[in-house]
Formats: C-alpha cells, sequence, structure tokens
C-alpha cells in the first residue's frame, strides 16, 4: 500500500459571493511509495500548497471548499480523519515556517507536539533529544527561536515535525527565504532523514539543482494535474518540457542541452558528479 | 510608458562614505563601508542572511540614518533631504510584499505611489494602465491584493513602486519564491529599466541570478564591503566566495572541476559552452 494515495483529487476553494467555483486542482493522481522522497514541481499559483495541505488535511478540513476524488495517507481517509490525529502520523513544514514557531524556547517548541499528545515526560524528553540531534540543534535547546538564523528556524520546525515521529513528512518549499548556508544545511538534513529514518517525503521545491541531489523521483503539476512524473533524472534532464511548463530546470541539464544542440553529443547529467564524470570521459581524461 | 518629464535626468548617483550603523544596543551592522553606485549602474548587493545588506539599502531612502558616517544621494547628503523627497527619487520593494501593500485593490495600490506625487488624475490613471498591462495584472486589477498569491502579491509590490518611475529602484529579495518564468519576466523588467539609463540595486543572495543577468555586483560579509567591480572579475574569485559562504552557480563549480578556472571562468550556461568547447577542441587536437 503507497504511504500516500491520491486519485482524482479536485478542489476548489470557497467561492466568493456569487462566482463560480475556481479549480485549483483538476484530477491529481499520485501514489507515494513508503521510504520514498518525492520532489513536486510547478510554476507559482499551480496548487502545490493545496496539495500538500490536502495530504495532512488541512484541506479541505479547515478551508471548506468543494472536493472531489481521494487523498488517503497510511490507509486514513485525509478529507474525513480529524487533523490532529492525522498530525500524528503526518507532519508538515508550511512554507513560512517562521509562522509555525511560537514558543520561548527551542526545546519546548520541539516539545510541544508530543506534550499535546500526552507522551509521558522521559518519551519527550527523549523525542527532543533525538530530533534537536538529527537537525543539529541540540546544543542551542535553551536559546529562544527569534534569535536563530533562517537556515536554523527551518531547521527547528523541521525537529518539531520530527518530534512527532511522523511516517509522513511533506515540506513544502523548505529553502524559500534561505540563503546559500542554509539551503546546504536543509538538504543535508532531508539526505541524512531518507537514508536513515525511512520515512515518507514529499518535498516542494523551485531550485531544480537542489532537488537534483535529493529525490527519487519528480512530479510536475501544470493546470492542476500531474503534467509529468518519473524517476529525478528523466523528469529533470529534459529542460525543454520543464520550461514549456514554466519550472526551472536544473542549470547543468540545461548546459547539457545546450552542448548537445552545438556539439551533436547526447549528454545526459542533472548534478555535479555526474556531468564531471561524463565531461571529463569526453574529454580523455580520466574520471 | 514615457520615461521621464522632460528635464529631468534618468539615472541617480547613490553614495556611502565610512558608513557605520548600529541597532541600539547591538554590534555594528555595518562598520566604515564606502561604496559608491554610479548614475545609472545596474548593480547586485550580494551576501549572506545577516551580512548588512537591506540594512546598507535603507539608507539610500532614509529608512535608516547613519550611525557615523554620510550617505549621498544625486550628489546630495541625505541627512538634508527628508523621507518624502528621498522616496521620490528612489523607489525601495520590500523582501515580504506584505509589508508594503495595504489598498483595497491592485488598482488603488498602484495608483497610490503617482498620486502621492501630485500627478493629475489622467496621468496617474495612464501610469497605473500601463503598468497593469506591463506586469500582467489587468486581470486582477479589480482584486483585494491580499487574495492574491504570494508570487502576484511580490508582482503588485515591484508594480506600485516602478509606477512612480523613481530615479533609482532597490529591490530587497526581489526573485524568493517566484517560478522560473516569473524570475525571466522580471529580470527583463528590471534590463529594461536599467537600460533607460536608471540606477538599480538587486539585493540578493542568489550568485546565479547575478552571474545570468547583473553587470556589477559588491559583496558583503558582516557587515563590510568583501568587494566590488564586475559581475565576471568579483565571481571569479574563488577564495571571495568561499570566505563570504557564497555558492559559485553549478556551471561555475563544474568549470573548476574541469580546470576551468581563472580570471574569465565560465558563469553561466552560453559561457561555459563556448570555454568547453574551446577545451574540447584543443584535447582532441592534442590527442591525434
Amino acid at each position: 500500500m503507497p504511504s500516500i494515495d491520491i486519485r482524482d483529487f479536485h478542489y476548489a476553494y470557497p467561492p466568493l459571493g456569487q462566482a463560480e467555483p475556481r479549480w485549483v486542482l483538476r484530477g491529481v493522481d499520485l501514489a507515494v511509495e513508503a521510504g520514498s522522497c518525492v520532489g513536486v514541481m510547478g510554476a507559482t499559483g499551480v496548487g502545490k500548497s493545496t496539495l500538500c495541505q490536502a495530504i495532512v488535511g488541512i484541506v479541505p478540513q479547515l478551508t471548506g471548499g468543494i472536493v472531489r476524488g481521494q487523498v488517503r495517507v497510511l490507509g486514513e481517509d485525509a478529507r474525513s480523519t480529524p487533523v490532529p490525529d492525522l498530525a500524528r502520523q503526518v507532519g508538515m513544514v508550511f512554507q513560512d515556517s517562521e509562522s509555525q514557531l511560537f514558543n520561548l524556547t527551542v526545546e519546548e517548541e520541539v516539545a510541544f507536539g508530543p506534550e499535546n499528545i500526552g507522551l509521558p515526560p522521559e518519551e519527550i524528553e527523549s523525542r527532543v533529544a533525538w530530533a534537536l540531534t538529527t537537525v543539529g540543534l541540540i546544543e542551542s535547546r535553551k536559546r529562544s527561536p527569534v534569535e536563530l538564523s533562517g537556515g536554523e528556524k527551518q531547521r527547528l520546525a523541521i525537529a518539531a515535525a520530527l518530534s512527532m515521529s511522523p511516517k509522513v513528512l511533506v515540506l513544502d518549499e523548505p529553502t524559500a527565504h534561505l540563503d546559500p548556508r542554509g539551503k546546504r544545511e536543509i538538504q543535508a538534513l532531508v539526505a541524512t532523514m531518507v537514508r536513515d529514518s525511512g520515512q515518507t517525503i514529499l518535498v516542494v521545491e523551485q531550485d531544480a539543482d537542489w532537488l537534483a541531489e535529493l529525490a527519487d523521483r519528480v512530479v510536475v503539476l501544470a493546470d492542476g494535474r500531474v503534467a509529468l512524473d518519473g524517476p529525478t533524472d528523466a523528469v529533470l534532464g529534459d529542460p525543454e518540457a520543464l520550461l514549456a511548463l514554466g519550472v526551472g530546470p536544473p542549470q547543468l541539464s540545461e548546459l547539457a542541452s545546450a552542448i548537445n544542440r552545438d556539439l551533436g553529443t547526447r549528454f545526459a547529467f542533472t548534478r555535479l558528479d555526474e556531468a564531471e564524470w561524463v565531461l571529463k570521459e569526453d574529454l580523455g581524461e580520466a574520471p | 510608458m514615457r520615461p521621464h518629464e522632460p528635464g529631468t535626468s534618468p539615472g541617480l548617483s547613490l553614495e556611502l562614505v565610512d558608513l557605520t550603523f548600529a541597532y541600539p544596543g547591538r554590534p555594528p551592522a555595518l562598520s566604515g563601508v564606502t561604496l559608491r553606485i554610479e548614475r545609472g549602474e545596474y548593480l547586485a548587493l550580494l551576501g549572506q542572511n545577516g551580512a548588512g545588506k537591506t540594512t546598507l539599502a535603507k539608507h539610500f531612502n532614509g529608512l535608516l540614518r547613519p550611525s557615523s558616517g554620510n550617505v549621498l544621494v544625486g550628489g546630495r547628503d541625505a541627512s538634508d533631504l527628508s523621507i518624502g523627497e528621498l522616496a521620490q527619487q528612489v523607489g525601495y520593494v520590500f523582501q515580504n510584499p506584505d509589508h508594503q501593500i495595504f489598498a483595497g485593490t491592485t488598482r488603488e495600490e498602484i495608483a497610490f505611489g503617482p498620486r502621492n506625487l501630485g500627478l493629475m488624475e489622467a496621468e496617474v490613471a495612464k501610469r497605473v494602465d500601463a503598468t497593469l498591462e506591463a506586469f500582467g495584472l489587468v486581470a486582477q486589477a479589480d482584486t483585494p491584493p491580499a487574495m492574491l498569491g504570494y508570487g502576484t502579491r511580490r508582482k503588485v509590490a515591484l508594480a506600485s513602486v516602478l509606477a512612480m518611475r523613481p530615479q533609482a529602484l532597490i529591490l530587497d529579495e526581489p526573485t524568493s519564491g517566484l517560478d522560473r518564468r516569473s524570475v525571466m519576466e522580471l529580470m527583463g523588467l528590471l534590463s529594461a529599466y536599467s537600460g533607460e539609463g536608471h540606477t538599480v540595486i538587486v539585493i540578493t543572495h542568489d550568485v546565479r541570478l547575478v552571474a545570468d543577468h547583473v553587470p556589477h555586483c559588491a559583496v558583503l560579509t558582516s557587515g563590510r564591503l568583501a568587494a566590488r567591480g564586475g559581475t565576471q572579475s568579483v565571481l571569479s574569485d574563488a577564495n571571495l566566495l568561499s570566505a563570504t559562504g557564497l555558492d559559485l552557480p553549478p556551471v561555475g563549480r563544474l568549470a573548476q572541476r574541469l580546470g576551468m578556472g581563472g580570471a574569465d571562468a565560465p558563469l553561466d550556461v552560453a559561457a561555459f559552452k563556448r570555454s568547453y568547447e574551446v577545451k574540447r577542441s584543443e584535447s582532441r587536437g592534442k590527442s591525434r
């Protein structure tokens, strides 16, 4: 059974006054296997955040609106299973994660979720220590979240989600406002989570270079549906198809395609290590 | 859109002389920064989060006043100019659109600035229509900006500043949260605005954006100016980039790994392709 199983899912936010409903999602089909990391891309306004919120039940339970089709997460119907019940197994870090942080100290922020489901104090302490160690903030446990850098705040928001030991974790543009250092921090963290914890991760991201290093599979949304879906190299290795959908390809796959046009070569690479290997071989240097 | 009233010059020089600034009770956010931005220059202000980029830029429109040192706008000391006078000359687009959006409709939001400049209603209407058109916001003209998506709100914020046709335009992280198509549109608009002779400053930590679009750059680190010059010469200094925590774009890193570095190291796809083709034909020549 897939961890996330979305079939023919349609959604429209509640119409204003007499206006016709505006469908944001128009028949999304997406099944995500347990333990995989799926990247979701798409132009602004295509419904990526709406899809994330549907997976954790916020859409439609807190937003209202019109729904058709199915969203099942870990076998539960996300349209009707109460959001707090889903949250025990399905975590989400919002695009504007700063808005999620509200406690006085880093450790209180992380303890908040486990306290709310009534876990015993020893269990809470061990989860807080584990989550803060995982994201590299254990030394900062007594600090105020307000003092943290952008990358640290984002890691704290992820730690708060991790402390619930979710089987499924949804990250909505986790690097949108981060500088290069912060982006590297989050990339390393997500890579560790994928490798070590067996969690199912769905990550929405605009930066294809960043995603190319992480995801097993990439899905591109357009016109409220899944327009492209396949292994990361296949989807991100086709810059023309991505650009046609308003999505920026990895710079290296644009490079491969530009060189191929001029030289008649058939290079295919999306990541730095791959590109180095392919071009060194082409130059007759030992890769 | 008519760029300027007759008799006014488009660009504006902006200058900092030994600028130091500290927020109350904090160590200095900027220390001894001297930087002259020429009339009509198109410059990126690069640096990590917390390097002092936004703090620096806010001195040009009077949002911040120096702890010591001087700020010159069009050759005049900014301390002799009111915030109102500065705002007419230096447009500032905030990183968070919700810090500046307040009107009930997109049209009203865009009309606010030109109206405040004291323009006739007919001219205001003309500018608003031209701006809505240029930004692809015609369909959203009567929608409350608060109901638009994040990317679209960012466009509205930028449009409302550009409608004032400021001589110098400063944008704080204008591309974060935008998709590729919107980034290309935005950079096209900025390049055209700069082409008309306006001064344009883009604050960013995205080195790829700068390498692809912006001819000059200045790099800040921990409140100090670390470099200033043509984008190619600043970004081909590998030591500088690693010392300031910035990343070369992927093609730049690939060039380093292939030994294609140096002063003319390729920083964008087209330049990499040219250098690679040269290197490839050399290596084939040798092996024959």
